[in-house]
């Protein structure tokens, strides 16, 4: 078979599908984060803890209640999602006619919090989650687990269908007026503070979902967010901040850029996405998708 | 004499610190179109935004049909059957003119049919998948408009519908104001210009420092001109 710059076609497809399954929970990560963003304008920095406690939630259903990975898919999203619910109106909606700061700051500290409780809890060696999938399929140039095709599948379809629902239909109309005119849009009839409530909560259940996802991948970990989240808040100001298609061309582009860059250079492979950064804060400082202020 | 439709009596408002409704009180009965005329800064936006449940800080007693609204929220009080045209029209960029048009949800029967609204406003089908705020002031006016009479909400709230457009848009807003009447819409309107609301109203009342100074009706609008335009400083 064909080499390319001394690189086998094993090597690169292998470091592509990495790139591919990166760049699945980059997307699924921003792009919770664009919608509560967008319509909060609250940089909501618990997300990497939502993201563990998304993973441990699967983990805790599978052995403390015998609910098997596909259960716990639809389960763990929902309850994350619920703890989400109660912060927002707990915490975060007191904080909406404050500076962004301070809702980064409480959101910040939350995930201190969060992070805390389940490293003491369960320690940080991680604990193991067996694949639901095991096998795969050899396509000749490569093998494809059956389990990282089913996550690079099922984000895209959510990261899609969340941007048809914002983007296409009446519910998304309300999301995205309520972003520029949140006064207007409750003189209508409508309930704002309910929706931005359930905002929060959608997006906070994106990330448990990517946890999910993540359990049977990486170790369940009460820090396997903290490491991710600061590439993922890279990954949003590259797309810019609250744009939804933004932060999932951005974020499955950059797993992929980054997996590309593991098999020519590895040595930049920690830092490209930071390089990329930086270069488009320079030249188009709103993102490569968001609109100028 | 029946109740008014909407009363308003010894309403106080403030921004922050700024107070700027200063026992504001009138009356609209259904089926009539009522102005509140002012110099810039009287108070009359604020007194819309007041009725709407825009005004955090507001006292007094606001009654739509017998019932209270002054401690409702916002979203309640439009569910009452009250809509809102904002002064600054409030189309919003992200969303198309179709969006726009179909976005206040419907809240009592009885409002206008789609192809109603189209036959009022042709520019707006035409342009429907355009940006709302690539319009033309005038389209964007009537886009304003044309959005509150789908959600069968009987009360109107204008603030300055006229402002800033050509005088033929001017005369269609005119029209349509006067076609509105017809059908039985209530209309309070804020205006400058009182040409303007001379030719659409029934009753004038004159705001100065947060509260009405004066009414005058429509029929006796000439005979009161001086006076007015002492009120207005024209």
């Amino acid at each position: 078979m064909f080499e390319l710059l001394g690189v086998s076609p094993q090597a690169l497809f292998g470091q592509l599908l990495l790139g591919l399954i990166n760049g699945a929970f980059y997307a699924l990560l921003s792009l919770g984060l664009a919608v509560i963003f967008g319509l909060m304008n609250v940089i909501n920095f618990t997300h990497g803890a939502q993201y563990m406690m998304g993973a441990f939630a699967s983990w805790m259903l599978l052995n403390y209640l015998g609910v098997p990975y596909w259960g716990a898919l639809v389960l763990a999203p929902i309850l994350v999602a619920l703890t989400g619910v109660v912060i927002e109106r707990l915490f975060i909606s007191r904080l909406y006619h404050l500076d962004h700061l301070y809702g980064l700051l409480l959101t910040f500290g939350l995930a201190l919090v969060t992070e805390g409780l389940f490293r003491r809890e369960y320690g940080i060696s991680g604990l193991p989650y067996a694949n639901p999938l095991p096998g795969g399929i050899n396509l000749g140039f490569m093998f494809l687990p059956w389990y990282r095709a089913w996550v690079v599948a099922i984000s895209l379809v959510v990261c899609f269908g969340t941007w048809f629902m914002i983007e296409k239909t009446q519910l998304g109309s309300y999301l995205r007026a309520a972003t520029e005119r949140p006064d207007l849009v409750q003189a209508f009839g409508i309930n704002v503070p309910r929706m931005i409530t359930l905002t929060y909560g959608f997006g906070v259940g994106l990330a448990a979902l990517a946890g999910v996802l993540a359990a049977p991948i990486y170790s369940v970990n009460p820090v396997m967010g903290a490491n991710l989240i600061i590439v993922v808040f890279a990954v949003v100001v590259i797309g810019g901040m609250g744009s939804i298609m933004g932060s999932i061309v951005t974020g499955f582009g950059l797993g992929v850029i980054e997996g590309l860059t593991k098999v020519f250079y590895p040595e930049a492979s920690n830092t490209v996405i930071f390089v990329i950064m930086a270069i488009v804060l320079m030249v188009r400082p709103q993102g490569l998708f968001g609109t100028p202020k | 004499m029946a109740e008014a439709q909407l009363a308003v009596r010894d309403v106080h408002g403030w921004y922050g610190e700024s107070h700027i409704l200063h026992g504001m009180s009138f009356e609209v009965n259904a089926g009539e179109v009522v102005t509140l005329l002012g110099r810039n800064g009287a108070g009359k936006t604020t007194t819309m935004r007041a009725i709407m449940g825009m005004l955090a800080n507001r006292k007094g007693s606001i009654t739509y049909e017998g019932q209270e609204l002054i401690r409702l929220k916002s979203d309640r009080i439009a569910r009452h059957g009250i809509a809102y045209c904002p002064e600054e029209r409030g189309i919003f960029s992200s969303l198309n003119v179709w969006e726009n048009l179909m976005l206040p949800p419907v809240v009592k029967s009885g409002g206008l049919a789609l192809d109603k609204i189209y036959q009022l406003f042709p520019n707006l089908e035409e342009r429907s998948s355009s940006q709302g705020t690539k319009l033309s002031g005038g389209e964007q006016q009537m886009l304003a408009i044309a959005r509150i009479l789908r959600t069968g909400a009987k009360l109107l709230l204008l603030d300055e519908p006229t402002e800033g457009l050509a005088p033929v848009i001017v005369q269609q807003i005119g029209n349509t104001i006067r076609m509105l009447r017809e059908q039985g819409f209530t209309m309070l309107l804020v205006e400058q210009n009182f040409h303007f609301a001379a030719t659409v109203a029934d009753r004038h009342y004159v705001v100065e420092h947060g509260r009405v100074i004066d009414m005058i009706p429509n029929s006796a609008l000439a005979a009161n001109r001086e006076k007015l335009q002492t009120y207005l400083g024209v």
